[in-house]
């Protein structure tokens, strides 16, 4: 079964059709990209998949359940977790509370336990900090747990926010342009973590991601956008040689040039 | 501490003394006990028992923010103020009255402090749920009642104590009530939409007189029902305290409020520690971000609404008991934006600033900048060169506002902006540097109201 499975989806704003009937599936445990130029369509489409924007037509299902149309913050419970192309981090929060946010779903104090501190609520809560560690060792952060988050280096920034994802225990991870910005070491340490987020803890990922080396080096499967149509879909070398990948990126004539 | 000795200042080696180690304590009690005295032994209303009261209250913030030990701090302030100033209030009932009334304010600028500062909501017409407290008691426990059905009869004044955890549940129906229309609202339209509301609330109190005369409109409520004495008996014959059924009821009203504060403090501060403090704070930080992580917002928000507004109802009531008598007036905007302000000026989601700030705007506004004008006017009168024209009492609010414009261009996080962070970087001992980022006041963040 289709871990996603996305079907038609259209999405238009006022006379711009920002996605166009992309059908898009995804089974577990791949690792799978969305490319394409700027203003193709992509993060609209993330943007649907994790409810921010609800598609005009088309189904959406996700484990088996539809979820096309649900808010935000459910269809973020049901287990998928995304991190954001400008970095959504909560600023003032330190390191270790903005992955302690991201357990939210996970923790379920009555408000009069709270109110009352009862044991019950204290054990949850030591056990959600010591799983927030956990999430940030994973990514390197343990050290900087204190940390504001607006004071991390941008690198590290990008990793908070994978650790703030996964501390949701999702089954699906989407990443928006997560090396965007990075220097080329930067780059291959987020290779190696997005590799060993599938490896290591099963998890599937899809991406967004402009770094054609990185795209090309990791994902199973690659999905290409260009003004809101999905105009092709294949492995790398598959990608690599269409002629209309090729001419979304180059232009026209670049396309017959590279044939 | 590695810094060479001549690198700290006199001035920090005495404030270490004074605030620590055995010196430390020696001071504090020394200081309480000076205080004590001079309040105990000349307790006529004047300026040098303003000045002495001030520092007596300073004191607590003294203690709270030194280094001794808990035992030690919790001991000293509840002699100070469950058993020194009610003692002076005896024998004074002015400044009990201003501690009374700071009591009140702290309770309502703690509760607006989970709306705005906590889940960073900008409420401008909270005052309303307080109001709905009072003439909740107002109504029900006076004659007034009988005016909306004559079948009806106000309830007995023992009913006053059950009747708080019923303003609480008011309140919070109330701003769950308030809170639905402004879900979809941030910022600035948030902020003029519940001003509207909080004045819909003071204009129905001041029109509620017809058809049905529900709330006696402009006119008020007056004769509002106190609770029975039940103490006084033990105070008078197994106490041997001759005290009058007013002084009784000031007792009684200080005692109950500060019992209410502490009760709202820790709910707040368990609430800040909690999933759903931190579930606030994400919104607050970045909505997107906040949903994102699975944060039901409506329910958060309207939590945020319900638990502030629900402080301000209890309160209602034990204002409208302690005052006996209410008016649309007392609720206006101006108002709100005072227990605002006070908010704004304690530092905003910092707990102890908020109850800081609220005391030191109701000494302000009841106590000091009263006793500043009066001090003026002295002055002109004994020849000092002001101009017949100026009237100090005239210009208090006038001090009020600059004072607050110098604070928010000197110190725009607030006096005692929050401190949980530091904290927790002090636990770990680590890291030195990132205190010195937890320490940089981040103007934009904190003072925007977003």
């Amino acid at each position: 079964m289709h871990l996603l499975d996305a079907q038609n989806i259209t999405k238009t704003f006022g006379g711009l059709t920002a996605v166009n009937d992309v059908t898009l599936t995804i089974e577990k445990g791949r690792i799978v990209s969305v490319i394409g130029p700027n203003g193709a369509g992509k993060t609209t489409f993330f943007n649907i998949l994790t409810g921010i924007y609800k598609p005009d037509k088309g189904t959406i299902l996700f484990d088996g359940k539809p979820i096309a149309g649900l808010r935000s913050d459910v269809i973020a419970a049901l287990g998928m977790r995304r991190t954001f192309q400008n970095i959504r981090l909560f600023n003032n929060m330190t390191v270790l509370e903005n992955v302690l946010v991201g357990m939210h779903t996970h923790l379920h104090a009555p408000f009069w336990q709270i109110l009352v501190r009862s044991p019950g609520v204290r054990r949850e809560e030591a056990k959600a900090r010591e799983r927030a560690r956990e999430r940030l060792a994973y990514v390197g952060l343990d050290a900087k747990r204190d940390e504001l988050a607006k004071n991390l280096p941008y690198g590290d920034q990008r990793r908070l926010e994978i650790a703030r994802a996964l501390a949701g225990e999702p089954k699906l991870i989407l990443l928006d342009e997560p090396t965007a910005g990075m220097n080329p070491q930067e780059t291959d340490a987020a290779t190696e973590l997005i590799r060993r987020l599938r490896d290591e803890l099963g998890l599937t990922v899809v991406l967004i991601e402009h770094d054609m080396r990185l795209v090309m080096a990791i994902s199973e499967r690659i999905s290409v956008l260009d003004y809101g149509t999905k105009i092709a879909e294949g492995d790398a070398a598959t990608i690599r040689s269409n002629p209309r990948v090729i001419e979304a990126y180059l232009g026209k004539g670049a396309a017959g040039a590279a044939a | 501490m590695t810094t060479t000795a001549s690198s700290v200042s006199a001035w920090e080696r005495i404030k270490t003394a004074l605030t620590s180690g055995p010196s430390g304590y020696g001071f504090m009690v020394l200081y309480a006990a000076v205080c004590s005295w001079l309040l105990l032994t000349n307790p006529r209303t004047n300026l040098n028992t303003d000045i002495v009261f001030v520092l007596f209250l300073l004191l607590v913030l003294l203690v709270y923010r030194s280094q001794l030990v808990l035992g030690f701090k919790l001991a000293l302030v509840a002699v100070m103020l469950a058993l020194v100033l009610p003692i002076f209030g005896t024998l004074n009932p002015f400044y009990i009255d201003v501690a009374t009334q700071a009591g009140i304010f702290v309770a309502l600028a703690l509760g607006l402090n989970v709306v705005v500062g906590f889940a960073g909501l900008l409420d401008l017409g909270y005052v309303a749920f307080f109001a709905v407290g009072a003439y909740l008691w107002g109504i029900l426990s006076t004659p007034q009642i009988t005016l909306i059905n004559p079948a009806w009869s106000p309830v007995p004044p023992i009913m006053f104590y059950p009747f708080i955890l019923i303003g609480l549940a008011v309140g919070a129906f109330f701003g769950v009530l308030l809170g639905l229309p402004v879900l979809r609202l941030r910022g600035d339209y948030l902020a003029i939409v519940t001003l509207g509301l909080g004045e819909v609330i003071r204009v129905l109190a001041n029109n509620l007189d017809r058809p049905i005369n529900i709330t006696n409109g402009s006119q008020g409520i007056r004769d509002i029902e106190r609770p029975p004495l039940i103490f006084a008996g033990f105070v008078r014959d197994t106490l041997g305290w001759q005290l009058s059924d007013q002084q009784l009821y000031q007792q009684f009203f200080y005692f109950a409020i500060l019992l209410i504060v502490l009760l709202v403090v820790v709910v707040v501060g368990r609430l800040k520690g909690s999933r759903i403090g931190r579930a606030w704070e994400a919104i607050r930080e970045d909505e997107t971000a906040a949903i994102a992580q699975g944060i039901p917002l409506v329910r958060m928000k309207l939590l945020a609404f319900a638990v502030g507004a629900s402080f301000a109802g209890a309160m209602g009531v034990v204002f409208a008991s302690k005052q006996l008598f209410i008016n649309p007036p007392t609720f206006d905007l101006l108002r709100s934006i005072n227990i605002l302000s006070m908010v704004i000026l304690g530092g905003m989601g910092s707990i102890p600033g908020v109850i800081f700030g609220a005391v030191l705007v109701t000494l302000l506004d009841l106590q000091i900048l009263p006793r500043i004008a009066n001090v003026l006017r002295d002055a002109q009168r004994a020849g000092l060169p002001i101009p017949a024209a100026f009237d100090p009492t005239q210009y208090q609010r006038l001090l009020f506002g600059l004072l607050l414009i110098l604070m928010m261009i000197f110190r725009p996080q607030g006096i005692m902006p929050d401190e949980r962070r530091k904290e927790e970087l002090q636990e770990h001992d680590s890291i030195p540097d990132a205190i010195e980022h937890a320490k940089i006041p981040d103007t934009e963040s904190e003072v925007g109201l977003k």
